[in-house]
């Protein structure tokens, strides 16, 4: 049946089955590829999206679930918080083999912007839920803390 | 075919073995162990030793993983019916949500989402430190969930009410595929609530 949900502000149809994940709608049905597959049970994080503003794994997500919602993924993320892990991500070179790593900027973003200024631990506690294979964490966490640090200017 | 090897791979290098590749085969709901009916105790004439022998019963539902596991000692919560720690690695947080980046709905929906094996409600969320069991006796269970300045302020009536109709105790009996349900059913832990309190609710000595 047609479900019908906002994707990165435009209100999009999809003609798919109930308990279809959101991940397969975004990347198969409007081609929003920026958005990764990794585990399919919610233990990698690099399907991250956010619903409503608040993050979501989108492999444990089905469409059902999100009908007349705002779902915003890597591709449309803005916003201060958005703009300083971008810079930060770019100027220590966080990413390896970067598959993990919008689920990581998802995060990271979501965290600013609920607390500006994150302990170690806060950053771990936020994290945890994306896992990345190139164990770049080290990065990740000096890459939140800077881009902290820039927002507080 | 691109997908399967994905999951293959991403099942592989996160240790999960085959459950990512066994995630869309359902399973047929299991019941869970039997509780005994709250009239059975109807026969112990002692009030008070009659009362504390339906928490005993009771306390097979309390002291289930459907239960236990989100009622911990700890900051974290467990998973499975072998009641290991919860991965990802979540925390209590402020409300009993998770913490800010990685809340309790970030993976929990509203309801059940049985292909991908992960359970939901409306409100998924840990006990209150407050109401911690993990680690006690029936009796301090008994004494602590009777504590009105740790249970959320509920008198009896309010907690057998709560047991009867809030939707994430009611998940208890219906936890998904691959989680064994709260013994009995909801109706018959509700029997027994109620027995318990108009008997006075008599705790265990230990």
């Amino acid at each position: 049946m047609a479900h019908t949900f906002k994707v990165n502000g435009t209100t999009h149809s999809v003609d798919i089955d109930d308990d279809t994940p959101l991940l397969w709608a975004l990347r198969d049905n409007l081609g929003l590829t920026g958005t990764k597959f990794g585990c399919g049970v919610a233990q990698c994080g690099a399907c991250t999206v956010y619903l409503d503003g608040k993050p979501l794994r989108s492999c444990v997500t089905p469409v059902s679930a999100v009908a007349g919602a705002e779902i915003t993924t890597i591709e449309a993320i803005s916003g201060r918080e958005a703009e300083a892990v971008q810079a930060a991500w770019t100027a220590g070179d966080v990413p390896q083999c970067g598959y993990c790593q919008s689920g990581q900027v998802m995060s990271a973003v979501a965290l600013l912007k609920e607390n500006k200024k994150p302990t170690d631990q806060d950053i771990d506690l936020a994290m945890n839920g994306n896992i990345c294979r190139c164990a770049t964490y080290a990065r990740i966490r000096a890459a939140i803390h800077s881009a902290a640090r820039s927002l507080e200017v | 075919m691109r997908p399967l090897l994905l999951a293959s791979a991403a099942a592989l290098a996160l240790g999960l073995g085959g459950t990512a590749l066994t995630f869309a085969q359902s399973a047929p709901q299991r019941r869970g162990p039997p509780l005994q009916d709250a009239a059975s105790f109807s026969s112990i004439p002692n009030q008070q030793a009659r009362s504390a022998a339906l928490f005993g019963e009771i306390g097979k539902v309390l002291t289930h993983p459907r239960c236990m596991n989100c009622h911990p000692a700890t900051e974290r919560p467990r998973q499975t019916d072998a009641r290991r720690l919860h991965q990802p690695v979540v925390v209590r947080g402020k409300d009993g949500h998770g913490a800010p980046g990685l809340e309790c709905a970030t993976c929990h929906g509203k309801q059940n989402y049985d292909p991908a094996r992960m359970p939901g409600d409306g409100h998924w969320a840990l006990a209150p430190a407050s109401m911690a069991w993990e680690g006690k006796t029936l009796g301090q269970i008994c004494l602590q969930l009777k504590d009105q300045s740790r249970n959320g302020g509920r008198d009896l009536a309010a907690i057998v009410k709560h047991v009867t109709t809030d939707t994430l105790v009611l998940w208890g009996w219906n936890p998904g595929p691959g989680r064994e349900p709260a013994p009995g059913t909801n109706a018959q832990f509700g029997a027994l609530m109620q027995a318990w309190a108009d008997s006075g609710a008599a705790c265990p000595a230990s």
